[in-house]
């Protein structure tokens, strides 16, 4: 077909962040989809719980420790989070680089802290359906947390790297920002429903 | 590439040279190792659907099998381990390996061409998604022929799927097979979702998206929020098979009909990603053929999104006979008639586009109208069953087949063909054969009602489904043989239609880029499209860009000509806002589909498994996402 | 009319030779089965209707005009694209009129029988792969007994029908007496029926439970009230005894072989547990759950090789002699 040109988008730039880029709205279509995958397991939680007379069946409540310091340690992380999005929106190589370590410890530490959590759940898996869906819940935001700390270290070590100093690394970091909000905020209903609804109703 | 070269805009140079270095800058890089990295949406998209036909194709013979034993009252072609295998093959590889991926690739090749974009949002995951199917759907079939088929139903109820009630890993190979065809639907959705929101041709508002846009839009975001729940329902069952835990374990909490809401909250939208694409080709050969634009879009664009949403409020009506509350049933049936509404309001605005237009009888036109006749039936017979007292009498038996297989086949495979035949020119340059096409349908339409017409009486009569024989003493032995005969006839229409595709596509009539005079931006690109789709993006200035622009059609310049760049634009008005860089071919997404297609398999022996392959996937993942010394990641 | 009659005709016509009663839900004899019908056939009625207006309406979409168009039209009509929209306007309107009217006829059909009912009999019926344990339960423990793929009930009177699995989900469908239930272990389900008046009714699994699926059928007798009454008195009964040297030595093989180890026989020394109760084997209409006939041929058949008539069944081969086998199904057919 012929054709004839009317525009010139020649002066548009090549780098950008947030809902300007690609990533991070199949950022946004991944946290939805994992999103509702938390859902339904919390939502298979409350048919087991409905449908049994005593819920825990057999134990008391999990134990509130090794999940609220979970808790406490994702929410402080969220304040080093928002500097470090800061940054990079910025092109600020040399805060970006200690902004994403910081942000590693952060993400183990939590990590270090679940493996107390799980036992602490005071039941195995295999126990009864209580055992499974809460270690099913559990589990799943583990993965969560396991994939994205291993995505920050890859990233950190990026950083370092000659592959460091580009536009786009920066996009990346802001994007991985935006995942670990996810992860924080994702966790806080699931520690609710794991540990104070057992409480409470 | 040189910095110089890579900075080389498409204003620097004539247009010949243009195209010739756009197409270098694009294509796929030859030779074995070249195709398998390939990124290119209209490669992987045609595999995406050569690969769902050839399932098509041993699902289909599965089923003729299973019609010739049944042809006949206590027949003997196939035992009951060997039918109860095939009818579970057949439905899960027409739903989760045939006409699920399938729609999603026809998304994948025309939605970038449709909005006048080069690649989709993540060519790499396009690749990784097509590679875990194809894993996915070879292992379940390799299953299958040693004898170790699931035969669980397609839907693999519990507890008949857990381990004491049946042999082997065959309800795990099942469960397994979801999580790859999951991952890589979702993949899919992923991509259409931001590739539809981000990379539209500047001017291309939301009035002027094409509708076929909007239908795989609508089915994207419906498979981002009802595939996670199949995911759930199958890792359960995993679970609970491999680790002993007790989801559907009644003796220790857990609950069979948990299973079921889990499974069926995906399993009713799920029809709905076959069949909204299948509306989505109808409302885009439509004006094609009624040569005008479609009546009443916006009522059919709005009806669309209506189904995808109410989609989610019916799955309920699979479960009207386990006992549920009265009045909670009662609900679904509401909800489930109301879904007709918007399927009726696309079909009335069908019929008033053919009415007011002047049709051009072609193949992909006839295909339309046997799906309007197949898919009302289906429909009218949808209403029947959502009525709990009408489903309590036909629940399980063959009326729902014959219903789900009317609105399946004759509401998504007669559309899909049609598909074949509009779209076949653009892809391979080449027209099919209006003769041939012309047999095609009528052998298709033919057998196809026969086939499954009797199955309503043989459902009304008493006859459930999932049985291997009969006896001779029910009166289902005339109407079943009649159903087989249009089964076969049916069968054959497929290879007639093969035929077409091979003779067609090696001595066919040339094309040309607009043979059927469509309207959307497919068609302003040569047949078929060179690998950078456009060799310069249009602008949009209407809903018809063709036929709005006949003599010349507005065109973007200042892309680069020396590295992979599409335009991303604004989300509503399509404003163009950033030029970026397009991935290259890479192999990694091969190398992550192996690392995870071995994982999952292996987890089938070994929960241990997921903690091994964990290594591999994140090593081609880091791989896949490290830098290469290329344009795209130092701009 | 007369057409649209003929037309009808024809379609029975053609579809009456595939007719039959049996196993029917278009042959009702149960007041649920009844009202399913009423309202099915009001549903095929209306929803004809629509089918024929809605191809009529694509028919002459497509018959009607008009020289061929080379150019497409972009600007239509406005005119003719707002009488289009008003009369698809109503079409949508009288959708929703219909879907709503049948939402509520779907709703009161089902509120007429779906409430519980005063019944007087209850029938305990457990799923198990692949046939049916039917239990009829009474508040005097004497008066209850258990019976196995065949139940029988008194004509005109509500009967509830109480379901458990202990497997695997079963489905219980009479479709000439009503819908059908799913039977979900861990879950209690319910059914009334009533029959109108006496007949044999057969049913059969309608939910896939496994490999032996296709053979699970079961049969509901309806009969007048002596009759059933007479056919309760006989199976509160133990077992007839043996009349003659052949029966006791049948009865003999059947208690010392693996037979006892799975089936009981009120009144003797078998007791097993696994497979259907016997006591009154002699009187059922068919064997294996509905698969054959109750005949000396199939019996001695199912019992030497049960494999050959329901491949997988769970019932073993039992190796008897001949002569052995002969006096086993004699002394069984004789426990009427």
């Amino acid at each position: 077909m012929k054709t004839r040109v009317v525009l010139n988008v020649a002066p548009l730039p090549e780098n950008a962040f947030g809902s300007r880029t690609l990533t991070w709205w199949g950022t946004i279509a991944f946290m939805s989809l994992e999103g509702m995958g938390f859902a339904l397991a919390a939502g298979a939680y409350l048919y087991l719980r409905v449908l049994q007379p005593s819920w825990p069946m057999n134990i008391p409540p999990p134990d509130l420790l090794p999940g609220t310091l979970v808790t406490i340690l994702l929410l402080i992380s969220a304040v080093p989070n928002y500097f470090l999005e800061h940054w990079a929106r910025a092109y600020d190589i040399g805060k970006v680089r200690i902004g994403v370590v910081v942000m590693t410890l952060l993400g183990i530490a939590p990590l270090v802290v679940r493996a107390f959590e799980f036992p602490a759940l005071r039941e195995r898996w295999d126990t009864d359906a209580y055992g499974s869906i809460t270690w099913f819940l559990l589990g799943l935001h583990t993965t969560h947390l396991l994939t994205d700390v291993g995505d920050t270290i890859v990233l950190a070590v990026l950083l370092v790297t000659r592959h460091g100093e580009v536009p786009k690394r920066f996009t990346d970091v802001s994007d991985n920002a935006a995942y670990w909000y996810f992860v924080v905020l994702s966790w806080l209903p699931i520690y609710f429903v794991l540990y104070w609804l057992p409480r409470i109703g | 590439m040189s910095a110089a070269a890579e900075r080389l805009r498409d204003t620097d140079i004539g247009e010949p040279e243009l195209e010739a270095r756009l197409v270098d800058i694009w294509k796929t890089p030859r030779g074995f190792f070249g195709w398998l990295s390939s990124v290119d949406h209209q490669q992987i998209a045609l595999r995406y659907i050569v690969t769902a036909f050839f399932f098509m194709a041993l699902a289909g013979i599965g089923a003729v099998l299973m019609r010739l034993q049944l042809a006949t009252p206590d027949a003997h072609v196939l035992g009951p381990d060997r039918y109860d295998q095939l009818f579970t093959m057949h439905g899960s590889t027409m739903m989760f390996l045939f006409a699920v991926p399938i729609m999603e690739a026809f998304a994948v090749y025309l939605v970038p061409l449709m909005i006048g974009t080069r690649n989709v949002a993540f060519p790499r995951l396009n690749a990784f998604g097509f590679w875990l199917y194809l894993f996915g759907g070879l292992f379940l079939w390799c299953c299958f022929f040693s004898n170790n088929g699931p035969d669980v139903g397609w839907f693999s109820y519990t507890p008949l799927s857990l381990t004491q009630y049946n042999v082997g890993h065959r309800a795990d190979f099942w469960a397994q097979m979801i999580t790859y065809t999951e991952v890589s639907g979702l993949a899919v959705a992923v991509e259409i979702i931001v590739t539809t929101f981000k990379m539209r041709a500047p001017g291309m508002s939301l009035e002027r998206i094409p509708i076929f846009v909007w239908g795989s839009l609508v089915t994207a975001f419906m498979i981002l929020f009802a595939m996670p729940s199949v995911m759930v329902a199958s890792t359960m069952l995993i679970l609970d098979r491999e680790v002993n835990t007790h989801f559907f374990d009644v003796a220790l909490g857990g609950d069979n009909i948990l299973f079921q809401h889990l499974f069926w909250f995906f399993g009713h939208p799920e029809v709905y990603f076959i069949f909204i694409p299948a509306t989505a080709f109808v409302s885009s050969i439509i004006p094609t053929f009624a040569r005008r634009p479609m009546f009443g879009q916006a009522a059919v664009v709005l009806s669309l999104i209506a189904t995808a949403f109410l989609s989610f409020g019916l799955w309920v009506h699979h479960m009207f006979v386990t006992g549920l509350p009265r009045l909670g049933e009662s609900f679904f049936t509401a909800s489930s008639m109301a879904i007709a509404v918007p399927s009726g309001i696309q079909i009335f605005c069908w019929i008033a586009t053919l009415w007011s237009g002047r049709p051009v009888f072609r193949t992909p036109l006839l295909f339309v109208l046997g799906f309007i006749f197949n898919f009302v039936i289906g429909g009218l017979t949808g209403v029947m069953v959502a009525s709990v007292p009408i489903d309590t009498q036909v629940h399980d038996t063959y009326f729902v087949v014959a219903h789900f297989h009317y609105v399946l086949i004759g509401g998504s495979v007669f559309p899909l063909i049609a598909a074949v035949y509009y779209w076949f020119p653009k892809v391979s340059g080449r027209m099919l054969s209006e003769t041939l096409g012309r047999w095609n349908f009528w052998i298709a339409f033919v057998g196809f009602n026969v086939a499954f017409f009797p199955m309503h009486i043989l459902g009304l009569e008493g006859m459930p489904r999932r049985i291997y024989t009969y006896s001779a003493d029910m009166p289902w032995g005339p109407l079943n043989f009649l159903s087989t005969v249009g089964a076969v006839i049916f069968a054959l229409s497929f290879l007639l239609l093969l035929w077409n595709m091979i003779r067609s596509g090696l001595h066919g009539e040339a094309a040309g880029p607009n043979p059927w005079d469509g309207d959307t931006l497919e068609w302003a690109t040569p047949s078929p499209p060179p690998p950078q789709n456009f060799t310069r993006i249009p602008v949009v200035t209407g809903a018809a860009p063709v036929w709005e622009n006949r003599e010349a059609l507005p065109v973007i310049a200042g892309m680069s000509a020396g590295k992979r760049e599409i335009l991303v634009s604004t989300l509503t008005e399509a404003e163009p806002d950033v030029r970026e860089t397009s991935p290259e071919p890479s192999i990694w997404p091969l190398f992550a589909a192996i690392a995870v297609g071995v994982t999952f398999l292996w987890s089938i022996y070994t929960p241990w498994a997921i903690v091994y392959g964990a290594i591999p996937i994140a090593v081609t993942l880091t791989g896949w996402f490290w830098p290469k010394n290329t344009t795209e990641d130092e701009s | 009319m007369k057409g649209f009659a003929a037309g009808f005709g024809c379609l029975a016509a053609l579809t009456l030779p595939a007719c039959s009663s049996v196993q029917s839900a278009l042959a009702p004899e149960g007041d649920t089965a009844r009202a399913i019908l009423q309202l099915f056939l009001l549903f095929v009625v209306v929803c004809t209707a629509v089918f024929v207006v809605v191809m009529a309406s694509l028919l002459v979409a497509i018959v009607r005009r008009r020289a061929a168009a080379v150019d497409p039209v972009l600007r239509p009509d406005p005119a003719e694209e707002r009488r289009m929209a008003w009369i698809i306007g109503a079409g949508v309107a009288a959708t929703v009129i219909i879907l709503t009217i049948f939402t509520f006829a779907s709703f009161l059909t089902n509120k007429s029988f779906a409430e519980p009912r005063p019944h007087g009999l209850t029938i305990k019926v457990t799923g198990h792969q692949w046939w049916w344990q039917v239990n009829y339960e009474a508040h005097d423990a004497s008066q209850t007994f258990e019976t196995a793929n065949e139940i029988h009930i008194p004509v005109g009177q509500p009967v509830k029908l109480d379901f458990e699995s202990p497997d695997v989900i079963h489905s219980f469908w009479v479709p000439n007496l009503a819908g059908k239930q799913d039977l979900i272990p861990g879950r209690y389900t319910t059914l009334t029926v009533k029959a109108d008046k006496p007949g044999i009714f057969r049913g059969q699994c309608a939910e896939y439970c496994g490999i032996q699926h296709a053979h699970m059928a079961m049969y509901v007798v309806a009969q007048n009230q002596s009759d059933f009454e007479r056919w309760r008195a006989q199976q509160l009964k133990s077992a007839e005894a043996p009349s003659n040297a052949d029966l006791g030595h049948g009865q003999q093989v059947f208690q010392s072989s693996a037979c006892a180890m799975c089936h009981t026989i009120g009144g003797t020394n078998a007791g097993g547990q696994v497979g259907p109760d016997l006591t009154h084997f002699g009187s059922r209409m068919t064997i294996a759950a509905g698969t054959a006939r109750n005949s000396m041929g199939n019996l001695t058949g199912w019992i030497a090789d049960p494999q050959r008539m329901k491949p997988y069944t769970r019932m073993p081969a039992v190796a008897l002699t001949g002569p052995d086998l002969i006096a086993v199904s004699h002394y069984l057919e004789s426990l009427k």
